[in-house]
């Protein structure tokens, strides 16, 4: 059973993006590396489920 | 790993034991091969029981030099079993509460006894030679406890119901069967090369430099353990109080450290000084450089040899697991080779000795390795998420989870099946068959303070909630019974085992729970115990 949402999930997606990649804008690649792994790390325990973060891992393999 | 060469501690003798001098190739029920932590708990567990014992170790000595300092909660229930536990708690420092820093900050702090009602701590620190001397002790007061130290074994021939050994002394060769041997000759065991064993897993690259040094000092008893530190930049350190005055200070070299020359005085010294100050008057007691590995036998059991300790598996030391789970190893094997020899257990037992402890063998393996990945992290991404984590620990709750020093030792349930019989009532969280135990303060007849664990015997024990069932029982029985010959006042004993009146629970003979019922039905009990024994 996949409990990941895979379909629109966000109000307004362009908008979250275009945050996502604005956060970069003056890093270097390794503060954007820590950034990234930051990111991850909070995401995953706000998911809290870890069938669905195993889940996410798997379809980020793409 | 590298073997450093010490000064002897303690110094035994070699004596010619008869059977060199036996027409006859004399045969022992049990030869335990290694008289290090496992090997000397084995033979002592199965000595108490009545077995006469005979243990080889290749030494003679216990050297300075310690390796294992922190003895879990569970290593001194068991010592205690082993009447060693009393003397260990009193020499060694007691402690329960672990710190984590990363650069000057505390980040994190943990609590590893968060409740009070157990007998023991959650950890000491000690000296494993004095571990190893209290034990060598106790095995000198049990007449059926035949040590020889300098025996080397040095072939074996298995055979399908015994083994042959060759054991050589300063003396010359001589030959021994034996109906069971256990095998407790440390990591590199020779009797596993012998057998052609693998040892498979996990090797770090990682160099650190381990240093006992005698000062006076102010820290806490705690541990400390400090990520990117100041005084140590890009590396981990380690801070840890022993008894004697004597502090453990580890710290990570990293991989291209050159061993040989960061054993150094002149660049210890400078290390030390940079952590303690320059005015801390410290003296070097011991100093070695390790690398770690996390391996293990595929299989304990072979035949009649079996494998336990550090012989059967390896971690590394951020979790203090080595001879803490070699000393549950030797409990879990010590009353099921009791009860095959004296007939009272199906064969299949020794085989539940593998798959109990093979289980927690992975269950410490892959704590271990963990904690050594986060510690030393194996590539730049793995670097990147270890600090991350570190970064978001100082602002998040969520993240101090996940910061990894070490996951101290915690003994592993085996889960119901196998040896252990599943519930068939309801019971709230607590603990399950198949579980380690759980200590609780008890009152005897006379009103004076017991603990649960010492009440449990050597064998099976049955402990009743408030109903009387002895004239029920077969006599050789152990049954305790709270309420009647013992009191719960605290009423902790309820609470952390969901006893009511009426319920019971059957424990192993190693203390772990086997089965509970809430209503005793002495046919149920009978087949809870035949199944611990191996006939289910
Ligand atoms: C730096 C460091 C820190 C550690 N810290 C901890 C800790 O805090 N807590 C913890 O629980 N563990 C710790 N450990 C692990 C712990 O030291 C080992 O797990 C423990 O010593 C294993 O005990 P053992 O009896 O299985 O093997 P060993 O202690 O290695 O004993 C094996 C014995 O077998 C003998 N032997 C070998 N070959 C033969 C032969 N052919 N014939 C006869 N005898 C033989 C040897 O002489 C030796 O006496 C640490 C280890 C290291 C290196």
């Amino acid at each position: 059973m996949t409990k990941l949402t895979t379909t629109t999930n966000l109000t307004n997606p362009d908008a979250v993006y275009a945050a996502i990649i604005d956060a970069h804008r003056d890093l270097t690649d390794e503060q954007s590396a820590a950034f990234n792994a930051r990111m991850v790390l909070l995401l995953a325990n706000h998911i809290g489920d870890d069938d669905i973060v195993l889940e996410a891992l798997n379809a980020a393999q793409a | 790993m590298s073997e450093p060469e010490f000064k002897a501690l303690y110094q035994y003798g070699y004596a010619r034991s008869p059977d060199q001098d036996a027409p006859e190739r004399p045969h022992h029920p049990v030869v335990v091969v290694g008289a290090g932590p496992v090997g000397l708990a084995t033979a002592i567990d199965l000595a108490q029981r009545g077995h006469p014992v005979v243990v080889l170790d290749d030494n003679d000595k216990i050297s300075e030099g310690s390796r294992a300092i922190c003895f879990s909660k569970r290593a001194l229930e068991v010592c205690d079993t082993l009447g060693v536990g009393e003397k260990m708690v009193q020499k060694g420092v007691t402690w329960n509460i672990g710190k984590v820093f990363q650069g000057e900050d505390q980040i994190y702090a943990f609590d590893l006894l968060p409740e009070d009602g157990h007998k023991r701590p959650a950890f000491i620190n000690l000296q494993q030679y004095y571990v190893e001397a209290f034990l060598v002790e106790r095995a000198g007061a049990l007449a059926n406890l035949d040590l020889r130290w300098r025996n080397e074994l040095c072939a074996v021939a298995p055979g399908e119901d015994l083994a042959v050994l060759t054991i050589d002394t300063p003396d010359g060769r001589y030959e021994v069967s034996a109906d069971w041997v256990v095998a407790c000759d440390g990591a590199r065991s020779p009797l596993r090369t012998m057998l052609g064993q693998e040892f498979v897993g996990k090797v770090f690259e990682d160099r650190f430099l381990i240093a006992d040094v005698k000062m006076k000092a102010s820290f806490p008893t705690e541990r400390w353990f400090w990520f990117d530190p100041p005084f140590h930049q890009g590396q981990s350190t380690l801070l840890h109080k022993q008894p004697d005055d004597v502090w453990r200070i580890d710290f990570q070299l990293g991989r291209d450290a050159d061993s040989a020359l960061e054993k150094r005085p002149d660049r210890v010294m400078p290390r030390l000084k940079a952590m303690l100050g320059e005015n801390t008057g410290v003296a070097l007691e011991w100093v070695s450089v390790y690398t770690f590995q996390c391996k293990r036998m595929a299989e304990f059991v072979h035949g009649r040899i079996i494998f336990a300790g550090d012989a059967a598996h390896q971690v590394s030391p951020f979790g203090a697991r080595g001879a803490n789970s070699g000393f549950e190893d030797a409990h879990n094997l010590a009353w099921k080779l009791d009860a095959l020899i004296n007939g009272k257990a199906g064969p299949q037992i020794i085989a539940f000795y593998g798959e109990e402890r093979e289980r927690a063998a992975d269950d410490n393996i892959g704590n271990s390795t963990r904690a050594t990945d986060f510690i030393s992290p194996k590539s730049g991404m793995a670097l990147t998420f270890r600090n991350a984590t570190l970064d978001l620990a100082r602002h998040f709750d969520f993240a101090k989870a996940m910061v990894n020093s070490g996951r101290l030792s915690k003994p592993t349930p085996y889960g119901p099946g196998g040896l252990n019989t599943p519930d068939e009532d309801d019971w709230a969280n607590s603990v399950t068959p198949g579980s380690p135990p759980v200590d609780a303060p008890l009152e005897n007849d006379a009103g004076e303070r017991i603990w649960l664990l010492d009440a449990l015997g050597a064998d099976f024990t049955l402990v009743c909630h408030g109903c009387d069932v002895k004239a029920a029982m077969p006599a050789d029985m152990r049954i305790v019974t709270i309420g009647r010959n013992v009191t719960d006042s605290l009423g902790l004993f309820a609470q952390r085992y969901d006893t009511r009146p009426g319920s019971c629970l059957l424990f192993r003979p190693d203390q772990y729970l086997c089965a509970r019922w809430r209503h005793f039905d002495r046919d149920k009990v009978i087949a809870a115990q035949q199944r611990a024994l191996g006939f289910g």
